[in-house]
């Protein structure tokens, strides 16, 4: 039993580590809130390398592979992430597919619901891309660099109208959504209305340029735009500039405890219990660095004893791709995540998704289309499948080995049995039916097994 | 059959149909069609409810009876419809001051003018915009409230908005006020009774109890699957039902398949009006890209055939944060917005409903008097709401503070009505139930009179 410790990471001094087996099991859930699920036999092959060496694997991949044939639309296009309605969202789902770097992938996703952008605000897809490279950067770095590059972020600058604000009329907009929703929390008593107003002023001096042909360009900080005079934040005092505005909230005694909780909460279903809390912000404290904070929690026995979690809609599709080994071949995916309560680059405000609440009838209808989606290229044609055992029992094998045989609870699969076995029966004594519809039957299989609760958690 | 539309080239619902009409199987004498395939429509008049119906494949009419008769028992139930203007509506611009030279200087750019004066003060003017909203207050149904809001007002989006949801200013309350209600009134069986168009389920009917419904709109909650159809597809629609009665200990699989068992409800309910023909209104509503006035249409259509709804919240046209382009964004918003409720008032009254349905529209906040020199202004307090209905007491609810001493240390317009206490009168005036079982503290609140 060894204590974490590894290369460039930090020690996790007081943060519980899983010490139970460590399996195929395991080590797909920890694919599951780590990435997007396994490739077949990505499990099998982790779970060889311990947990200590599988998280090392997940928090210093190698330089990024993507492994299988590259995204196209319904027509074999390329993709135009950067111009044409829907292809961001596919473009970036294609990376989620196919990379071998899926953490940095995942990060990406949680500092884009963090921050969370939407496109139709900024209105350029391009900027929006760029926005997602930063996060990809900064994916597991460094909170203070993240906070700092995002606050002169273009899209950023557009979205919270941070070029907007100068010393002349300032404009609250990002002051107030850096402290309640990126550094420190609503409701914690951790700022006044007084603060927000003295923030706006220390943020004030972003502007850019605007053309027909070029749209919003030249972002930059001008100084005659900027209120240099004294501004009086959290109860200090100075001449505060976005720099210091955001040192201030980097340094506020509150932000380590929202940080932790809210970082945590993209893992786990539930909160770090106390001594957890406190020995993860005591990690994070040392110099803001994220890699350490995940690194521990992903070690935690909260996530492999603990109870499941609802899939997001993106990873669930990334995953189930993955699982099939299919890429991106249509951009319907953009449609279908915004039915299933997802479209990427759109989250629904600037406080992000809510990940305590993906589903309801409509997400829900949402993400029966994303399987339907998938099997429209891989349903069995009735007219075209001899050989093929008409047994029910073998029939819910086959169906099962489509999604590589997933752990099913014995009530789920107890009720697909019973489903296969009703669906064959109503063939009663017609010929052509008892021939026709076993076919029917696995491909209905297919659709069902993917929405059970068992494949839609992890 | 494998029609390709591209995306970028036509509406999602455009694209939704082009996938319906994909992937399936070859029709032979003798097969039952594809449910969904349009291939053999079967249309019925519901004479009790005056709708035209169609109902797709054999095997439906069951639920298409059940639909009725669930429909049957509860015609009479009243609906509170909620409309949110998410962002922050500006309450000056909504009704303006217009003669107060304070107007004229916290609002250099962004004054509005040529609107017509408000009947009930004569120194407010609607926003031109609102016009159809006028003349429905012209008629007796819209009552005003100018200042709407609560005492020490918070400015976050996500805070003020919880507070209205949940109906107190409390960030633990975990379910909707409405939800709450439905949790004390509703059933055990019934996703309809509180239902939110526009794709996913709206806060203030959020419940620990009784199931709720989202969906986009009615005639789109059908379910199939490619090479699947006929018997199959009906006992794969089934098999919906028994997944989401599995039993286990673990709270996310708990949560999937209880939604699963009220997505296979939903479903059933819905199913008569699964396709195209089903939805027609009795008046023109606003062509919009948005998707609120389709929704009100579809909504107007589900209340005349009679569906069990009872609380409904959605989603008006446009953003209403405008912390700049101000004068753009608002003015085409409130454009749309106004002329759908006017739309769907008078598609309640061609269908002889209108006086089962009141719709409150309201927003979290309203904005800064001053203006901000984006072109915008930034978050305020008091904001404006409206409450529309032929069972509605026109006219204004709570006064106008002026701006002379109606802002606030923070240059924010003071509220003279508790949201509280209309959320108190709805639930005694219109659905006659006891508000202190629903509103922490809800002695506290004045009740305005809000039905005639």
């Amino acid at each position: 039993m060894r204590h974490p410790r590894g290369g460039d990471d930090h020690d996790a001094v007081g943060v519980p580590v899983y010490r139970g087996s460590f399996g195929p099991a395991q080590a797909e859930r920890l694919l599951w809130r780590a990435g997007f699920g396994p490739r077949p036999g990505e499990a099998e092959a982790l779970a060889k390398k311990g947990l200590q060496a599988a998280v090392g694997s997940l928090v210093n991949p190698g330089p990024e592979r993507l492994v299988g044939p590259k995204p196209h639309d319904s027509k074999g296009r390329r993709l135009a992430p950067a111009d044409a309605w829907g292809h961001d969202h596919c473009w970036w789902l294609d990376r989620m597919v196919r990379t071998s770097r899926p953490l940095t992938e995942r990060m990406t996703l949680v500092w884009h619901d963090w921050f969370a952008t939407s496109n139709s605000g900024v209105g350029s897809q391009k900027l929006m891309l760029q926005q997602n490279a930063l996060f990809r950067r900064h994916a597991l770095g460094s909170f203070a660099d993240l906070l700092h590059a995002v606050t002169a972020n273009p899209a950023m600058l557009i979205w919270l109208n941070g070029t907007e604000n100068t010393k002349d009329s300032p404009n609250e907009n990002y002051g107030r959504e850096m402290m309640e929703l990126f550094t420190l929390g609503a409701d914690r008593s951790a700022y006044t209305e007084r603060d927000v107003r003295e923030q706006a002023r220390a943020l004030t001096g972003w502007t850019n340029r605007w053309s027909r042909g070029r749209g919003d360009y030249d972002f930059h900080f001008d100084a005659k735009r900027h209120d240099p005079g004294s501004k009086r934040i959290f109860g200090r005092t100075g001449s505060f500039t976005w720099q210091g505005a955001c040192k201030l909230c980097l340094e506020h005694p509150k932000h380590a405890s929202f940080f932790v909780q809210k970082l945590w909460s993209y893992f786990m279903p539930g909160k770090p219990d106390a001594k957890t809390a406190a020995a993860l912000e005591q990690l994070y404290r040392a110099d803001h660095q994220v890699k350490p904070v995940v690194r521990a929690i992903l070690m935690h026995p909260e996530l492999y004893e603990g109870p499941r979690m609802v899939k997001g809609p993106t990873v669930l599709v990334a995953g189930l791709l993955r699982r099939v080994g299919g890429g991106v071949t249509t951009t319907d995916w953009a449609w279908i995540g915004d039915l299933a309560g997802q479209r990427l680059f759109y989250p629904p405000n600037v406080a992000g998704w809510d990940e305590t609440r993906w589903l309801d009838t409509a997400s829900y209808r949402g993400r029966w289309i994303a399987v339907q989606r998938i099997l429209q290229d891989r349903r069995i044609d009735p007219a075209h499948a001899p050989g093929r055992s008409p047994h029910p029992k073998a029939i819910l094998g086959r169906a099962l080995a489509f999604w590589r045989n997933p752990d099913l609870s014995p009530a789920t699969h107890a009720a697909l049995l019973r489903f296969t076995e009703s669906a064959l029966a109503s063939a009663g004594g017609a010929k052509w039916k008892q021939e026709q519809y076993p076919p029917l039957v696995e491909n209905a299989l297919r659709q069902l097994i993917a929405v059970t609760p068992d494949l839609q958690t992890a | 059959m494998t029609k390709r539309i591209a995306c970028d080239e036509c509406t999602r619902a455009d694209a939704l149909r082009a996938v319906a009409g994909r992937g399936l199987p070859a029709v032979e004498p003798g097969m039952p069609v594809p449910a969904g395939t349009g291939l053999s429509r079967r249309s019925f008049v519901a004479r009790s409810v005056g709708l035209a119906l169609s109902i797709y494949g054999a095997g439906r009419l069951s639920l298409f009876d059940e639909g009725i008769a669930a429909a049957a028992s509860t015609r009479t139930a009243p609906i509170l419809v909620s409309v949110f203007l998410e962002g922050g509506a500006d309450s000056l611009s909504l009704l303006y001051p217009q003669g107060d030279p304070l107007y004229a200087s916290l609002r250099q750019q962004l004054a509005v003018t040529g609107g017509t004066p408000l009947a009930d003060d004569p120194r407010l003017y609607w926003h031109p915009s609102l016009a159809p909203l006028q003349q429905l207050h012209g008629e007796g149904k819209v009552a005003v409230m100018p200042a709407i809001g609560y005492d020490h007002p918070d400015q976050s989006h996500f805070t003020s908005r919880h507070f209205w949801e949940v109906g107190a200013t409390d960030t633990r309350l975990l379910t909707g006020w409405l939800g709450r209600y439905l949790d004390a009134s509703g059933t055990a069986d019934n996703p309809l009774q509180g239902l939110s168009l526009g794709g996913s389920l709206a806060p203030s009917l959020a419940t620990a109890r009784v199931p709720v419904a989202a969906i986009d709109g009615p005639g789109q909650y059908d379910f199939w699957t490619p090479g699947v159809w006929g018997d199959v597809q009906e006992r794969m629609l089934d098999a919906l039902g028994t997944l989401g009665q599995i039993r286990t200990h673990d709270p996310a699989m708990r949560t999937v398949a209880n939604i699963t068992a009220q997505a296979n409800r939903l479903r059933r309910e819905l199913a008569p009006f699964g396709k195209d023909g089903a939805v027609k209104p009795s008046v023109p509503y606003p062509s919009s890209s948005d998707s609120f006035p389709k929704a009100l249409q579809g909504l107007a259509a589900m209340i005349g055939a009679g569906l069990p709804l009872h609380c409904v919240a959605l989603d008006a046209t446009g953003s209403y944060d405008t912390h700049a382009d101000q004068e753009g964004e608002l003015g085409p918003a409130l454009q749309t917005t106004a002329a759908s409720l006017y739309a769907f008032q008078r598609d309640l009254e061609a269908r002889g409903v209108a006086d089962r349905v009141v719709t409150l529209v309201w927003s979290e906040f309203g904005r800064r008097a001053k203006e901000n020199g984006s072109g915008g202004t930034d978050h305020g307090a008091a904001g404006s709401a409206f409450l529309i209905g032929s069972r509605v007491k026109g006219g204004l609810v709570g006064e106008f503070p002026g701006l002379q001493n109606g802002l606030d240390a923070d240059g924010n317009l003071k509220a003279t009505t508790d949201f509280r206490g209309v959320y108190a009168s709805l639930l005694e005036q219109w659905f006659d139930f006891d508000a202190t079982r629903i509103l922490p503290n809800a002695k506290r609140f004045a009740r305005p009179q809000l039905l005639t």
